[in-house]
Order: C-alpha cells, then sequence, then structure tokens
C-alpha cells in the first residue's frame, strides 16, 4: 500500500497574546501599536490567544469581537488558552482550539514588561519565549523566535539559536547564538561556559578564541563596540 | 505489557551485540519470556554470538516481506528454552526493512514475549532509526572515549526527537548508560575518561560499567553470550545489570581498582 499520509508530531514556536483588559478599543490601539514595531514580524502570523489573566482580574470578554480585531490586525488566531466553560465554548463555534493552560502562568509571568519600559501598564504583552527543559544533545538545532530558555545541559554538536536572548542553566558545550536576526542588544547567560561557538546578532568567538578565565563560570556575554564581552554574572567585589 | 529495548550507540565497535546477548539471556533466565533482533541487515552477527548461526533458515527480512512466518524464523536458544533469536539477512541490506514491517513484526512478537531487545546497527541511518524507532527503553552503551561518548550523545537527540514515542507526545524513552571497556587502571593513567567524565557530559542514568575482559572475547568465539560465564567479571557485570534493570538495587562494581596488593605489586595482566 502506498504512503499516502501520516501524522507527525512538532513543535513551533507561536506568539501568544496576553490580555489584561477588556477594553475593546483600546485593544485593538495598543495591538496596532506593537504591531507597527515589527509589522512583517506579525503579518499573517498565527496567534494564540491568552485569556487566564483576564478571567483571573473578573472581567468578561466577547471572544468574538476579539477575534475580528486579530484578523483585521492581518493575525490568524489558532488557539485560545485559559478561558472558562462560556468562552471554551464560543471558540469551538469559532472554530479556534482550546489549548490547555499548564505552562502558560509561567511563561507569562517571565515575560512581564521590563522596568525600563515607559508604560505603566501594558494591557497586553507578547509571549514568544521558548523553555525547553530536556537535555539538546549532539546534532539537535533548536530554533527560538524569542528568548530561548534551556534549563537542561547543551551537548557539544548542539546548535541553539534564537532571534532575542539565550539563557542556559546549565553547562553550554555546544553552539549559542543570540540575535540571529541582527539584534546587538541581545544576551547570551549560562551557568557554564565550554560553548564551541558563541554569537551575538553574527559576532561571534569560537572556543579557541575563549579566554581560560570564563571557561566554566556562570557568565552573561554581550556586545559592546562590535566586540563580544564575556563577564562573569557574579560580580566580585 | 511487552517493552521493546534497543541496545544503541551510534559508533561501531562498542559491544552493542555482546551486549543484546547478554541482557536478553539474562532476561530469559530469570524467567522472562525474551526475544533478540538483529537489526543489522547485510552484517549479520549476533546469531554468531548466540552459537545459532548453523540453525538459521528464514531470517527477519523473510518475515517482513511475508515468505515466512515469523515462528519459521524464530530460533530457540539452546541454553534456555525463554530466549528466541530472529536473525538478520545476511545477503540484503538495510533498504530491505521498512518502518510499516518492523512495526509489524514488533507488534506479533508483543503478544508472546515479555522483553524485545532491538540489537541496533552502528551510525544513525535507517537501520540504526528503525531498531530504535519503536522502543520503550534504550540501552545506550558507550566506551569511555570522547568519540563514543559523543556519538551516544547523538544517538540520544534522536532518541528524543524520531522515535515513535517522541512523534506521538508519548512519555519518553527511557534512557540507560552502559559503560563498557572500562578499564580502572587506564583511567588512572589518564587513558580513559572515567565514569563521572561521562556521566558529566551524558547525564543519564548508568545502569552499570562492564570492564574490559577476556572472557568478553572468549565468550564470542564460542557463541555463548558472556552473561553465562558466571565467574567472569564481564558476567557478572552484566548479570547486575538486567537485576539492575529488573528494579533490584545493587551496587556498582568494576569502577574501581581491585587489584590485590601483591598483583599490584609485580603487576600482573
Amino acid at each position: 500500500m502506498p504512503l499516502i499520509l501520516e501524522f507527525k508530531s512538532s513543535t513551533f514556536s507561536v506568539p501568544v497574546l496576553v490580555l489584561s483588559s477588556d477594553d475593546l478599543p483600546v485593544i485593538e490601539q495598543r495591538l496596532q501599536d506593537k504591531i507597527n514595531l515589527a509589522p512583517e514580524f506579525f503579518k499573517n502570523s498565527p496567534l494564540v490567544l491568552d485569556l487566564h489573566e483576564i478571567n483571573k482580574q473578573g472581567y468578561n470578554i466577547d471572544l468574538v469581537a476579539v477575534t475580528e480585531i486579530i484578523r483585521k490586525a492581518g493575525m490568524f488566531p489558532i488557539g485560545v488558552r485559559g478561558g472558562n466553560a462560556q468562552q471554551n465554548k464560543q471558540a469551538l463555534e469559532l472554530l479556534i482550539p482550546i489549548y490547555s493552560n499548564h505552562i502558560g502562568g509561567v511563561l507569562a509571568e517571565a515575560q512581564k514588561p521590563k522596568a525600563t519600559e515607559p508604560e505603566p501598564k501594558a494591557e497586553l504583552d507578547f509571549v514568544t519565549s521558548t523553555l525547553i527543559t530536556q537535555p539538546i544533545r549532539s546534532g539537535q538545532r533548536i530554533y527560538a523566535t524569542g528568548d530561548l530558555v534551556i534549563t537542561a545541559q547543551v551537548s557539544a554538536g548542539a546548535e541553539i539559536m534564537a532571534e532575542g536572548n539565550i539563557h542556559v542553566y546549565n553547562s553550554l558545550r555546544g553552539r549559542a547564538l543570540a540575535g540571529v536576526q541582527g539584534n546587538t542588544e541581545a544576551r547570551i547567560f549560562c551557568f557554564d561556559l565550554q560553548a564551541e561557538l558563541i554569537s551575538i546578532a553574527g559576532i561571534y568567538k569560537v572556543s579557541e578564541d575563549l579566554d581560560e578565565t570564563s571557561r566554566g563560570k556562570p557568565v552573561q556575554i554581550y556586545l559592546q563596540d562590535q566586540a563580544l564581552i564575556i563577564k562573569d554574572i557574579v560580580q566580585h567585589h | 505489557m511487552a517493552r521493546i529495548i534497543v541496545v544503541t550507540s551510534g559508533k561501531g565497535g562498542v559491544g552493542k551485540t555482546t551486549t543484546s546477548a547478554a541482557i536478553a539471556m539474562g532476561l530469559a533466565k530469570k524467567g522472562h519470556k525474551t526475544a533478540v533482533i538483529d537489526f543489522d541487515v547485510g552484517l549479520r552477527n549476533l546469531d554468531l554470538i548466540m552459537g545459532c548461526e548453523r540453525r538459521v533458515v528464514y531470517d527477519f527480512v523473510n518475515v517482513i516481506n511475508g515468505e515466512a512466518k515469523l515462528n519459521q524464523a524464530l530460533i530457540q536458544d539452546k541454553n534456555c528454552k525463554n530466549l528466541s533469536i530472529l536473525p538478520a539477512s545476511q545477503t540484503r541490506d538495510k533498504d530491505a526493512l521498512s518502518q510499516e514491517g518492523v512495526g509489524r513484526v514488533l507488534d506479533e512478537l508483543k503478544k508472546d514475549f515479555e522483553y524485545i531487545v532491538c540489537d541496533s546497527p552502528a551510525g544513525i541511518e535507517k537501520g540504526a532509526h528503525l531498531a530504535m524507532y519503536f522502543a520503550d527503553d534504550a540501552f545506550v552503551v558507550t566506551n569511555p572515549e570522547v568519540s563514543s561518548v559523543r556519538d551516544s550523545d547523538r544517538m540520544l537527540g534522536l532518541l528524543a526527537s524520531k522515535s515513535r514515542r517522541a512523534e506521538q507526545n508519548e512519555e519518553p524513552i527511557k534512557e540507560y548508560l552502559l559503560l563498557s571497556r572500562y578499564s580502572p587502571d587506564r583511567v588512572k593513567l589518564g587513558e580513559m575518561l572515567s565514569v563521572d567524565d561521562v556521566q558529566d557530559i551524558l547525564s543519564l542514568h548508568l545502569l552499570g560499567v562492564i570492564p574490559e575482559s577476556k572472557s568478553v572475547l572468549n565468550a564470542s568465539n564460542s557463541g555463548t553470550p558472556v552473561i553465562l560465564d558466571e565467574k567472569s567479571d564481564a558476567g557478572q557485570a552484566y548479570a547486575d545489570i538486567v537485576a539492575r534493570y529488573l528494579g533490584e538495587e545493587r551496587p556498582h562494581r568494576f569502577i574501581d581498582d581491585k587489584k590485590g596488593f601483591f598483583r599490584k605489586l609485580f603487576g600482573s595482566k
């Protein structure tokens, strides 16, 4: 029998829209503002809607109206999570699948806007960080469109890439490339630096060029005047 | 429910077939109905190590192609009636294996056997992929040297991403480390990686250390799995490994140099 089709499982990195307000005109305005920052990134992008926060605060929201706003902004809602029974029913009527919410809270928490951002309280926030808890073995490649957080080791011969920052709370022995789309502000943080190669926005160092004093320690790596700086995370005075 | 164990490594010559033969025999001797399959199509070896090479009529590929029934191809071991061997074909290559065919044979074996041990070929190509694809447990055989450790790491990556369990989002394959051809003397001289070095790189549950031993070669030459040589160090190491896999607590042996004072003083082989 010839192979007609088969099911495969894949993991995708999809932006999650966390709503913290039920004010539809404000949501629409803020969403457009965010999109204007990186129109190409959001154009025709899939999107998962996270209702956990808004339900926690006791607001209710018209899913039909929100979906319309998202579609008008040029994105495709492909899922809802954190919704209550009524919202989930509404979502299914709109042919939008329901996702479970078990990691939603943690991720949303980690993505609270940084203190430097001028907005006092954001009504919505994009979560595009990828969390990995399994070891990245030799030969594996990981690409994250936002930040990449890895709690297990990254083996020699593995390659991890992120458009944002990279955090490895374990040994980093493979290749780590942060800011791969040119973000010079991206940083690499790791618990134990033994990397084969590190790169930020295309500027790289191979293992041989690494200073012996920075090996095997918790360090952060960032760009300054087109040069990679490796610094101990714990500063000794 | 039957469990499928793959014995794999990436690298060749580290002791996969020796390990497959030993643990399959060990499980069978403990009273579990066990089948061991040679996935190394074209480089058939398991039948030699098991000492049944003169009784091979049909093979794995014949069964996959429907040219023979599974019962016709299975060879019952002479030492232990709980153990059956499904030999590889020597005249074909790995392309004779198909995912659908392998799955069908494994499903049929699962009805009659408690454990199915898949002896993987070296490499990461089709034969090795199909050997691990349906596995529930993986025994990763590694020698204490850097290239073997790196290849094992690569294989672990494939187990985590390209297996049936990974593709269907089921509970991942349980991975165990078997460190073979270990020589504490040479570790001390800095010629080999230590258990700790390997553990540090692979961070994997250590099921056992098998010492470098003449008994392994003797066992291969005579076609009896080394685990049946109960006096040998390697035989005991495999017996420990089988017991630990079945849930028994046993202290690790063969990690430290256990030579007596006089042997150390005068030197010996």
